[in-house]
């Protein structure tokens, strides 16, 4: 466990001495920062429809707003992704500093869960982000915060598998933009994967839909924590974090 | 303190390295010699459990690298060819996060710190970035980090590749001062940095061991022979070379004598024995019995370059000075 925690404080270091982990935090934010604000302008313009035509119906924060931003971010982590972990082992197995970590009292697990942890921790620090956003309704209106905390839990659990994915592509590649690339490509389709499901009902359409990662969200979108979706995250977690302590001792069989 | 027996590595192909067997004691510095290719990373490499063999086995300590490599790992210093380091990182965190690594923390990691600092002459860039650093502070940084945990074993994959000669002659000081509490395993393609670092010698090539012994015994062994040079001197003018030559043939056990240098009344003989028949007491009698000056004895050493060349079957290039041959009659 200590390992692990000097692994992850090393990373963090990385991604916040450089300037990685600020022009993504920047990035992020500004995006973010543009959808909640184009939602929040369409919510008002709305309700203020509403009013106008004399037959108001009730509008909820919850449902207008905070539910399609969560899976607005969903979205956006897609792309941010692959930009967080690329560097994880690529850049360790291009200067050779993974001899070192290899040649140290540590194990493979323990330096592979440091590296994905603190992957999880800068995703958590874009996420930060959003929750001063959504600071905003809480100081202005009263949306339930049920909801919205079990969705965050469902942007954690799904940022965490695709974090182990994108770990595991780093593990394959010394080139940072190959793996980023393949992380990118790999998500997108995980996450696209779900469209079949709207023309085939077939069994293999129906897997394909299931092993979609925007499928397992909806759930949590809701505010409907579903065990089904959470241990489907955790066992894509578990995936990926399994093929790269594979692929680090195949390292050392093929270099 | 090391044992490697039979140790072999294959690839898809080509076989990196060929059933090696050796063993180094406690305390010794050893060189690891070969050319390029010769497979000298791949062994250390699997003593250092980074990469597993394919056959046969080692001990660092009384512990398999195969059974216990965590055990091994925490015995074992490392600098690789390249110093494993982040440029990202200043050196006083860069030690701490290596020191942390290998299991040390608090008041001891401080104290390895300043200490390693110290040794490896680094004090004076520990707020300095790694990055920015020059090679040869980078391969202090990478020595320092090899060392912060007290390791029993040292194993230093081409410590002065790429240092200039002032930094080269440092590297080799601070290495020899080491070797004290370490064992030292280095390996180089320079013949003189064994010579003046090491005891021990292990010569691969092509993957296959091709000698451990003393540099000594190892100089000696090549020629297959003893060989000393004499300097002789005439008194009163009169000195023919020829004749100390045909002296110096008598003498039992001398297989050939060459005529290295004559100035004026001097001559420089180096004369080669017989395997295990010491010539030198002989020798001297001869000369001084004939009336001669002996101003100097001593034993010839091979470079090891010449014992290099012949041990690995490389074709040896000409010698700078051919000596001045006289046939044996």
């Amino acid at each position: 466990m200590r390992n692990v925690w000097i692994i992850c404080r090393k990373e963090l270091h990385s991604y916040f001495v450089s300037p990685i982990a600020y022009i993504l935090l920047i990035m992020f934010g500004l995006i973010f920062g543009f959808f909640f604000w184009n939602a929040l302008g369409s919510f008002v313009f709305e309700s203020i429809q509403s009013q106008m035509s004399g037959q108001s119906f009730p509008m909820n924060l919850n449902e207008w707003i905070i539910r399609p931003l969560l899976s607005n971010v969903g979205v956006i982590g897609l792309f941010f992704i692959p930009l967080i972990t690329m560097r994880l082992f690529a850049e360790e197995k291009r200067t050779g500093t993974i001899e070192l970590l290899a040649t140290s009292p540590v194990r493979d697990i323990e330096i592979i869960l440091g590296k994905w942890v603190a992957s999880l921790v800068l995703y958590a620090c874009l996420l930060l982000f959003t929750a001063v956003n959504f600071g905003f309704l809480f100081l202005y209106g009263h949306p339930d915060w049920k909801p919205l905390a079990v969705g965050y839990l469902g942007l954690f659990l799904q940022a965490g598998a695709l974090l182990a994915i994108g770990t595991f592509i780093s593990t394959l590649t010394k080139n940072q933009i190959v793996a980023g690339a393949v992380t990118f490509g790999v998500c997108l389709l995980l996450w696209v994967l779900e469209w079949v499901s709207g023309y085939e009902t077939a069994t293999w359409a129906r897997v394909l839909a299931y092993m979609s990662v925007i499928t397992h969200f909806e759930s949590f979108g809701k505010g409907v924590l579903d065990s089904k979706d959470a241990v489907f995250y955790i066992t894509v977690i578990f995936l990926g974090l399994f093929f790269t302590a594979r692929s680090m001792e195949s390292l050392r069989w093929r270099s | 303190m090391i044992k490697v027996t039979q140790l072999t590595k294959r690839y898809a192909r080509t076989i990196a390295v060929d059933q090696i067997s050796f063993e180094v004691a406690k305390g010794q510095i050893v060189g690891f010699l070969g050319p390029n290719g010769a497979g000298k990373t791949t062994t250390m490499r699997m003593l250092t459990c980074f990469l597993p063999p394919s056959s046969g086995t080692a001990s660092v300590a009384g512990f398999d690298i195969l059974e216990q490599p965590l055990e091994v790992k925490k015995r074992i210093g490392y600098l690789p060819e390249a110093p494993p380091i982040y440029p990202e990182m200043e050196t006083s965190e860069y030690l701490r996060f290596v020191g942390e690594l290998k299991g040390l923390s608090g008041t001891d990691l401080a104290k390895r710190i300043d200490y390693v600092c110290g040794r490896c002459a680094i004090a004076d860039v520990k707020r300095k970035l790694l990055g920015k650093l020059s090679k040869g502070y980078r391969q202090r940084v990478g020595l320092a980090q090899a060392i912060i945990h007290n390791p029993d074993v040292l194993i230093l994959d081409e410590p002065t590749a790429g240092l200039d000669p002032k930094q080269i002659n440092e590297t080799r000081d601070l290495i020899k001062d080491l070797a004290g509490e370490h064992t030292i395993i280095l390996s180089t393609h320079i013949l003189p940095e064994v010579e003046q670092t090491c005891e021990q010698v292990i010569i691969i090539n092509k993957g296959k061991l091709v000698a451990t012994d003393s540099v000594r015994n190892l100089q000696a062994r090549a020629r297959g022979a003893e060989s000393v040079v004499v300097e002789v001197a005439g008194r009163e003018g009169t000195f023919e070379p020829s004749l100390v030559q045909q002296k110096l043939e008598q003498v039992a056990g001398v297989s050939r004598v060459l005529c290295k240098e004559q100035v004026d009344a001097r001559a420089v003989f180096e004369v080669e024995s017989k395997k295990g028949s010491f010539v030198r007491g002989d020798v001297a009698r001869a000369i001084v019995q004939s009336g001669w000056d002996l101003n100097e004895l001593r034993p010839a050493a091979m470079s090891l370059e010449e014992v290099f060349l012949q041990l690995t079957g490389s074709e040896a290039s000409t010698p700078e000075e051919t000596p001045v041959e006289v046939q044996a009659q």
